[in-house]
């Protein structure tokens, strides 16, 4: 096997301080000079990224900061020698080691991925073959670019598994990814992309996929190891919080420019550029809003001991029971809003479900102003349907993308009766309130952003005149300038119809920004329940103080400027 | 695992149950008269009603079927009415050439077709894969008996490369036997090998999409590591489920190429024993081949397991 030691030109062998000559402490592992990558004819914009210039020191982490579309992957791709061919680098260089890798042969890019720059990426459960072992992934690397033996190699393996402080190193190795945790599979992941030492780390979005005290143990995973080997770390993120943790420069990309690079402090404290400011105005604060809630107004919905339990059957096993929600007592009044936050698994969405009778609970009771519908037939619950609607995630998959925007809105009216015209002013009328121009009713769903697309949403949702209004992690996809918009819409809508509404997601920063109430639920319990004030202010969980602590960025006062 | 696999073995017997009455009352709803073809033009009425009597065709059909299925359940398929031998014996004669026959050619096809798409996946909208893809066209067009004797003019007749017809058994040595099978399985694997290389590009495509192909690229792997162990083996799912499909096809595909190169497989046995209308063979081999269909159906799924380890059943 042809590998990068043999070259001659670095020095790769583990523990040895060789390389540490050829890259003077503090002195540039990457060097971006002018890198202008091209889109292909007919986009929006002729560049995906135009003159970006930075560097990385050794030992140092930078955060290229961005939102979609910003360009942030397509230079750590470029950097990679990863581009498709259809975004070719036009112009620029990017110096690894001295070495310009945007015009390496492809032969010397694969000695130098793994060995010299490694990267590691968003979705630890899709970046990870799904077929093969983590231990054979790992060793994979090793064999292409080391001459070790399979002994060595595999020790040299166990040894890095432990260092990412995975448990049990020699069962990770024979696991397949499916088996671990996403945190587990995301050191993997690390453990892949350091087990050579290289001298920079691209991470992309590695925490983005992750609940929130996940992505704390990671972030501090990756910041240790980083100071223990002296790697310069190409940190990409869209999250302030994230940068506030980790970064010690941030560099600021906008519609591929950079516009702001600069030390930490300085970047969050005193930004200078108008976009940078309206980022980290965005970012939304961890403290309660402060608005009085009337305890007099009344009930719109509430559950008592709502229970969801999934059985699992073998055909000659034991039967195993998952409790999903478990003794759930919620309730939410007219104009208020409940938030309930947890991360993934902890049977938030379940109990949402319960609540539309998308899915059937399993024990306990649903009021809707004061009736029962819990145990009602599909049928007999169809006139309640109309009185509480859902706004989901995913703004891509939630609207039909083979009908228009206008048929999305008035098919919910349509199908109550509402004669036509009535329904179609409605639409007309709704899609002023969320801010969009009348003539998107001819239009598909593809045509428009992910922000507007969660527009049409909620008026698709607000078509119907619901009493409750639940929204299902409905600002986590979108970019923190967008969600900022659309919560500003949500809190309108609020007031306006004197909606009840139910919030739910993982992100305490836009919980503490919407919600009168607060739910924190944890494997299916509600662990805490009170005013936000007293959620936020004086958490009694322990659960509770956990998600608190993990908060990226809490220390960091954001949206006061 | 074990109660998957009981259970399905389970679930061939009542597969087999409906095949063998459907097979059994439309072979005695089809025109056509056993004694008649068995007693030759020169008979007489009587003489042909003392051979239908002999084989028991004058009984009733429920009877006829309950001594059969009776025999069915010991494991005797029968005697055959025209070769006067046990069906048993007649399918394990011919079991050898079509064996041979059909394992040759999913051999060739898959050597053939799986490095073809997935070389056209990794080249996706190149030259050859514009022309890989048209080839499969043409590969699907084609009848096989116009093909087996176009290739039978051109490698045979033209170029003497090759032996025009017959079958030598593998016990009368490798070569003899390789060179009168070549032909043949060439001209089958041809609509084999249109299949699988489209579902292996189609396959390999998509998982050349996945993020772990990245990763894999961004680890410096080797081109070709990537797609064999990971685009190819993330891949493997369809592929095998079309290749299973293709060797239970590959059982009625036979009974064409087996007539045109004259090889005395169970194709052969097939055709012989409905132009002599005899009932119990046709019965006899035809569910010998539903048997071996959900035999492979069972395989294809119990690969599956290896193949992905997320499929546990």
């Amino acid at each position: 096997m042809h590998s990068a030691a043999q070259t001659g030109e670095v020095t790769l062998t583990p523990g040895s301080e060789g390389d540490v000559t050829l890259t003077p402490p503090g002195s540039a592992v990457l060097e971006v000079r002018e890198l202008t990558i091209a889109l292909p004819a007919g986009g929006e914009r002729a560049t995906a990224v135009s003159k970006v210039s930075f560097s990385v020191h050794r030992g140092e982490i930078l955060c290229l900061v961005g939102e979609s579309g910003s360009g942030k992957s397509v230079i750590a791709q470029g950097i990679m020698g990863l581009l498709p061919p259809a975004l070719p680098v036009t112009g620029g260089a990017a110096l690894l080691e001295g070495e310009d890798t945007t015009r390496a042969s492809p032969e010397r890019l694969r000695q130098l991925r793994a060995a010299r720059m490694s990267m590691i990426f968003q979705e630890p459960m899709t970046a990870l073959n799904p077929v093969m072992r983590c231990g054979e992934q790992l060793d994979e690397v090793l064999v292409h670019h080391t001459s070790l033996s399979e002994p060595e190699r595999r020790a040299k393996i166990i040894a890095t598994l432990q260092e990412v402080l995975l448990p049990d190193p020699a069962r990770m190795f024979a696991a397949y990814p499916h088996q671990l945790s996403g945190g587990q599979r995301q050191r993997i992941m690390i453990a892949m992309a350091l087990v050579l030492d290289p001298a920079l780390l691209i991470a992309d979005e590695p925490t983005t996929a992750l609940d929130v005290t996940t992505q704390a143990q990671i972030l501090k995973l990756i910041a240790d190891l980083q100071a223990r080997h002296g790697t310069g770390v190409l940190f990409i993120t869209h999250d302030f919080g994230v940068v506030a943790e980790i970064a010690q420069r941030v560099a600021v990309l906008r519609l591929g420019e950079l516009v702001e690079l600069g030390a930490k402090d300085e970047v969050l404290k005193r930004p200078r550029h108008r976009y940078t400011k309206m980022l980290i105005n965005a970012v939304p604060r961890l403290e309660p809003h402060g608005r009085a809630a009337d305890t007099d107004a009344p009930v719109v919905l509430e559950t008592r001991d709502l229970d969801k339990t999934y059985v699992d059957r073998a055909w000659f096993g034991k039967r195993r029971n998952v409790a999903a929600a478990k003794r759930v007592n919620l309730s939410v009044r007219r104009g208020q809003t409940l938030g309930i936050v947890g991360e993934s698994g902890s049977g938030k969405s379940t109990v949402a479900r319960c609540i539309v009778r998308l899915i059937d609970p399993s024990g306990g009771e649903i009021h809707l102003h004061g009736e029962e519908i819990a145990r009602r037939s599909h049928g007999d619950l169809r006139p309640l349907r109309r009185r509480v609607q859902i706004v989901f995630q995913d703004p891509y998959r939630s609207l039909n993308p083979r009908r228009t925007v206008g048929e999305a809105i008035m098919e919910g009216p349509l199908n109550y009766g509402v004669p036509r015209a009535e329904a179609l002013e409605r639409a007309r009328r709704l899609l002023a309130l969320v801010r969009m121009d009348a003539g998107a009713l001819e239009r598909y769903p593809h045509q428009f952003s992910g922000g507007q697309r969660q527009r049409i949403c909620i008026a698709r949702a607000l078509a119907l005149e619901p009493e409750l209004l639940i929204a299902d992690e409905a600002v986590s996809a979108l970019d923190v300038s967008v969600q900022a918009q659309v919560l500003r819409l949500l809190e309108e809508i609020r007031t306006e119809f004197d909606l009840a509404m139910l919030f739910i997601t993982h992100d305490l920063r836009v919980a503490a920004q919407v919600c009168d109430h607060v739910a924190v639920m944890h494997q299916g319990v509600v662990v805490e329940y009170g005013a936000a004030e007293q959620i936020f202010l004086q958490p009694k969980h322990e659960y509770t103080r956990a998600l608190f602590a993990a908060a990226p960025g809490r220390d960091f006062a954001f949206g006061r400027a | 695992m074990y109660t998957f696999l009981a259970r399905r073995l389970l679930a061939t017997i009542p597969v087999l149950l409906v095949v063998a009455v459907l097979v059994f009352l439309m072979l005695r709803l089809t025109p056509g008269d056993p004694a008649a073809i068995l007693a030759g033009d020169a008979a007489n009425t009587e003489q042909i009603a003392q051979i239908r009597t002999g084989l028991g065709l004058d009984r009733p059909i429920i009877v006829q079927f309950g001594i059969w299925a009776g025999n069915l359940l010991s494991g005797d398929l029968g005697e055959s009415f025209y070769y006067k031998q046990k069906v048993t014996t007649l399918i394990a004669h011919r079991l050898e050439p079509t064996v041979s026959l059909a394992a040759l050619t999913i051999l060739i096809a898959v050597a053939v077709s799986v490095p073809l798409g997935v070389l056209a996946a990794w080249r996706f909208g190149s030259l050859f894969d514009r022309m890989l893809m048209g080839f499969s066209v043409i590969g699907f067009s084609v009848p096989v008996f116009v093909l087996a004797y176009i290739l039978i003019w051109l490698i045979s007749l033209k170029l003497g490369w090759l032996p025009v017809q017959g079958y030598q058994r593998l016990a009368d040595g490798f070569g003899p036997w390789l060179r009168h099978l070549l032909l043949p399985s060439i001209t089958l694997s041809v609509i084999y090998i249109a299949l699988i290389a489209r579902v292996t590009r189609a396959s390999v495509l998509e998982s050349l999409g996945e993020d772990y192909i990245r990763t894999a690229r961004a680890k410096g792997l080797p081109e070709l590591r990537v797609l064999v162990r990971h685009a190819l083996a993330n891949a493997a799912v369809p592929i095998v489920t079309v290749i299973g499909i293709g060797i239970a096809l590959l059982i009625g595909g036979v009974v064409v190429t087996e007539s045109v190169y004259a090889i005395p497989g169970l194709g052969r046995l097939t055709v012989d024993a409905v132009l002599a209308r005899d009932f119990p063979t046709i019965q006899g081999v035809i569910l010998f081949f539903s048997f071996v269909y959900v035999g492979i159906n069972l395989l294809v799924d119990l690969s599956y397991v290896f193949l992905d380890p997320r499929i546990r059943y």
